[in-house]
């Protein structure tokens, strides 16, 4: 029996606002990222971006102030807070190939020891590919953290020597957060920052590909 | 007098020609020129190149020129959202070339190409399958793809308030690609929700001047329904 307790997709969520400090623009991406929005601790002023042309992204209307004209990159309906702005597909992506934001925080299938990202497809001749910005997502935040579960429904591990899926951007993941543990993605591989409590490294190796150490400073 | 309204949905899209390449705004359900794109069923043309981040949802607009097999090729970043069926089955059935793109990548080359650039580097997809058969190059170390502008014949946009100098403005969300759109196509044709007098649209937040637009026409519909 094991001694630990995975976090939840929104403990992943809340685990990862809780490194994001005020003043950052943020860009979320779809999945447990999404829900990361929603935890961020009372009064800290983060900005949310939204790829189809939106800064200060708020939370979800209640059902009766749902506007139809608003929605995120998820298609889903959100509202802008005080101090938001609209802005056309050209700009928005100057603000991500730019480097203009801060982070983005991106779901994944894999993640290699040296931070290469595949998150797009799943085959090289997928049946119905779709890209969208995740690829400029990738290559333009100055910071890209993914979220995702440590591994797969079958327990194949994610965090791996070398992606098998196609890639999505090379060398840019710097931090992943699981439902296990936040891993540093560094020049010597991955450098495990923290661990659910009751988990050894051991453990968390059991669970992954690439060989784990313990980060310096955590 | 300048004056480019038109009275019907078949006098703005009049003379768009067989094979013509057609830049869609919208992004979801959101700022979509549906009406127009819908418009074109009633004008037979067939055969065409389209170049929207979308696949269509449902059985609206795009979706209904793919069911209708008006179309030869998508040049596209995200084709399969939920209700995006028919793009799925046409795909799947080897009836439908499809372009993937990136979705800034996209957009940029529409930039590009309404900004009189020809090509330019990125360093989006550089290293993924996207970029395999793309010409590369090094910037300070780091590699970037080379990317072409993309221009259409013709751009159908969804505007929120227009005057007859074909001045533009938007609703939130649905601004998206459509003042991209606008700026690279060599018939620009837009329905708008409202209208202005000229004169009466602020200067300091007309989003497209003018100059990008060719024909507008006034269909006020309501809100997009998804």
């Amino acid at each position: 029996m094991s001694n630990w307790t995975a976090r939840d997709r929104a403990e992943i969520a809340r685990r990862v606002a809780q490194d994001i400090p005020e003043g950052w623009y943020v860009n979320l991406g779809i999945g447990i990222p999404t829900l990361v929005a929603d935890t961020v601790p009372a009064g800290r002023e983060v900005i949310f971006h939204a790829e189809n042309g939106l800064l200060g992204v708020g939370p979800a209307p209640a059902p009766d102030e749902l506007d139809r004209w608003l929605i995120n990159a998820g298609k889903q309906h959100v509202t802008l807070l005080p101090g938001g702005a609209f802005f056309h597909h050209a700009d928005s992506f100057a603000m991500i190939r730019g480097r203009h934001l801060d982070l983005c925080v991106l779901g994944a299938y894999e993640v290699s020891s040296g931070g290469d990202l595949a998150n797009w497809a799943r085959s090289s001749t997928d049946t119905a590919p779709a890209v969208g910005g995740a690829m400029d997502l990738a290559i333009g935040a100055r910071r890209v953290w993914v979220a995702m579960e440590h591994v797969t429904r079958s327990g194949v591990p994610r965090l791996v020597e070398s992606c098998g899926y196609p890639l999505t951007s090379a060398g840019r993941v710097k931090r992943i957060y699981t439902d296990l543990a936040v891993v540093d993605v560094t020049p010597e591989g991955f450098a495990v920052r923290d661990m659910v409590e009751g988990m050894t490294l051991a453990d968390l190796q059991d669970r992954t590909e690439a060989p784990l150490r313990m980060a310096e400073e955590a | 007098m300048i004056d480019k309204f038109v009275t019907s949905v078949a006098e703005a899209l009049e003379g768009v020609p067989d094979a013509a390449t057609l830049l869609l705004g919208g992004f979801g359900a959101v700022g979509q020129a549906n009406h127009l794109i819908e418009g074109l069923l009633e004008t037979g043309v067939a055969n065409l190149t389209i170049v929207a981040n979308n696949a269509g949802y449902g059985e609206v607009g795009l979706a209904r020129l793919l069911k209708e097999g008006r179309v030869r090729k998508l040049i596209c970043s995200y084709p399969r959202i939920a209700g995006s069926t028919i793009f799925e089955e046409l795909y799947g059935a080897g009836k439908l070339e499809l372009e993937l793109v990136p979705q800034g990548t996209l957009a940029e080359r529409m930039r590009a190409a309404g900004a009189g650039i020809p090509a330019f580097y990125t360093p989006t997809a550089a290293g993924t399958q996207l970029a395999a058969d793309k010409e590369t190059r090094a910037f300070d170390g780091v590699p970037h793809v080379m990317e072409h502008a993309l221009s259409g014949d013709v751009a159908l946009v969804e505007a929120w308030c227009a005057d007859r100098w074909g001045n533009l403005t938007y609703r939130r969300a649905g601004r998206n690609f459509n003042p991209v759109c606008a700026t690279a196509a060599r018939l620009t044709i837009a329905q708008t929700q409202t209208v202005a007098e000229l004169g009466e649209m602020d200067p300091e937040t007309i989003v497209t001047p003018g100059i990008f637009v060719d024909r507008v026409v006034h269909l006020p519909y309501g809100d997009p329904q998804d």
